[in-house]
């Protein structure tokens, strides 16, 4: 392992850093812009040119608010809930494959900070860490609303989660491996994934959108039921990393959503495209075609939010316990089947 | 209780069929109207550089009008300000001197003439008074400013621009 190695990876994971926070902040007002166009208005366009400048503006009121902590919480557990959100919503970046690798004077640069052999367990290592930000920030806060919203929170991953790595073993038994490179590798042109498990595909995305806590399972912070939810007694810039870390989440599992079902950097005719732009350019042009899908994911995320209405708690229970683990088992049983049916005959 | 009209409704609960339970239908049916919306104009019209076209009667900023030799009409009677049900308008007259004769129409004219935008309530009484026809609400929307010295126009503000030499 020389020095240029260190460098190298250095400088991807500064990039990666800096990409995913420019597109959480871009993506707040991303939702505002298109909450206000899906319900005809113009959202916010004061701040700068179509008001590009909004996140900015946003961002300097957090810092410039007052502080508060509540007197009788447990200021160390407080302070450490929104710091750990937002470390569980960065790191989840790190395995995600963003492009084949590039070709610079040489060198062979892979897009990948690394390609651990188990990239989806890690995923789902790193996600469900991340309810544990929404726990200790929701307990210490030693206010009712934000304690329920803790339990909320943390019921409401765990049982998604269960259909979330149920609906990924049926995508295991194709893909035979738990490498995200491999994985992206193996769905070269269009051979995407969601064209063999498009039921594990909904059921995942089902799960993302719960373990997101994004409409319509957004009952940790359902301000109706809740006040705020888990962040009620938070401010300034600590509410700052709580809403932060839930776009950060958001563009982390558009990301893998893409990544997995979606043939990642990967299109169709991509073959002629590489001979076409070279050993440099070809792989950027594909990094751009996953950032244009993780793009159509998030618009997804919004577009969903702001039509959606919220579930009621014991309907999301229903769902995801008597129907979404269900489906995924009989899609387990169903795509082993069919794959020992093929290796069969 | 009988009802009192034949309107009521009895509303049966059905149990949701299959393919309510699957609520992808339903979600997909109100995506798709989401989606319509977003590509329809929006109704917003951005106030301070597109300014709503008023209705013929709007009833906005006061002027205080000119004759057509470009004399101020006002003769400071004070009737606007008698008429003024929220007490905005306040006066000074003076006397017409003989080289203002190209000034003001009168003999006597208001000095000061000031009208507090934070008091009045645009109900045009003082239009209504005015038997010179001086007094018109006939501008636009009084814009917002930060300290409420600055909502008492006076003349500076009121009164309409001179008309143009010939």
């Amino acid at each position: 392992m020389d020095i240029s190695f260190v460098i190298e990876k250095f400088i991807l994971v500064a990039i990666i850093f800096g990409i995913s926070l420019l597109i959480a902040m871009y993506s707040t007002y991303a939702e505002r812009k298109v909450a206000a166009f899906l319900q005809d208005r113009l959202g916010p366009d004061r701040a700068g040119p179509f008001g590009i400048l909004q996140p900015l503006a946003d961002g300097v009121k957090m810092f410039m608010k007052e502080e508060i902590v509540p007197a009788n919480s447990s200021k160390w557990l407080f302070m450490v809930g929104p710091g750990l959100a937002m470390l569980t919503a960065c790191i989840g970046t790190a395995v995600i494959p963003w492009g084949s690798p590039v070709t610079i004077g040489g060198r062979i640069i892979p897009l990948q900070v690394t390609d651990i052999n188990v990239g989806i367990l890690y995923i789902f290592g790193v996600v469900s860490l991340g309810v544990y930000g929404v726990m200790i920030g929701g307990w210490a806060s030693n206010n009712k609303y934000s304690l329920l919203s803790a339990i909320r929170a943390a019921s409401q991953n765990i049982s998604y989660e269960i259909a979330m790595g149920l609906s990924i073993i049926a995508l295991l038994l194709v893909t035979g491996t738990m490498s995200l490179k491999e994985i992206t590798e193996q769905q070269h042109g269009w051979h995407w994934n969601v064209l063999y498990q498009p039921v594990g595909f909904i059921l995942f995305m089902v799960c993302a959108f719960a373990e997101t806590n994004r409409a319509p399972f957004d009952l940790p912070e359902c301000e109706t039921e809740l006040i705020g939810g888990y962040h009620t007694e938070y401010s300034s810039m600590k509410l700052g990393f709580y809403l932060f870390a839930e776009y950060i989440n958001m563009f982390v599992s558009s990301a893998v959503m893409a990544t997995l079902y979606f043939g990642g950097y990967n299109y169709p005719g991509m073959d002629t495209m590489a001979v076409w732009l070279g050993p440099t350019w070809a792989p950027l042009f594909g990094t751009a075609v996953f950032f244009f899908k993780i793009f159509a994911f998030i618009f997804f995320f919004m577009w969903v939010r702001w039509t959606i209405p919220r579930f009621r708690y014991d309907q999301l229970m229903h769902l995801g316990w008597k129907m979404l683990i269900p489906l995924a088992i009989a899609n387990i049983i169903v795509t082993g089947l069919v794959i020992a049916y093929i290796e069969k005959f | 209780m009988e009802p009192l009209t034949s309107k009521k409704k009895v509303l049966e609960q059905k149990p949701l069929t299959f393919a309510e339970r699957m609520y992808l239908p339903a979600i997909m049916k109100g995506m798709s109207i989401t989606i319509s919306h977003f590509f329809k104009k929006e109704a917003t019209i951005r106030y301070p550089e597109v300014e709503r076209e008023f209705s013929t009667n709007f009833r906005g900023m006061h002027s205080l009008k000119r004759d057509e030799d470009g004399r101020e009409r006002c003769t400071a009677c004070g009737l606007c300000a008698l008429s003024c049900p929220a007490e905005a308008i306040t006066m000074i007259a003076a006397e017409r001197k003989p080289e203002e004769k190209e000034l003001y129409r009168e003999e006597k004219y208001a000095a000061v003439y000031e009208i507090n935008m934070l008091r009045c309530i645009f109900c045009g009484l003082c239009e209504e008074a005015c038997p010179k026809e001086a007094i018109y609400l006939d501008g636009p929307i009084v814009p917002a400013d930060y300290l409420r010295k600055d909502f008492i126009y006076g003349k500076d503000k009121l009164v309409e621009a001179p008309l143009e030499k010939k």
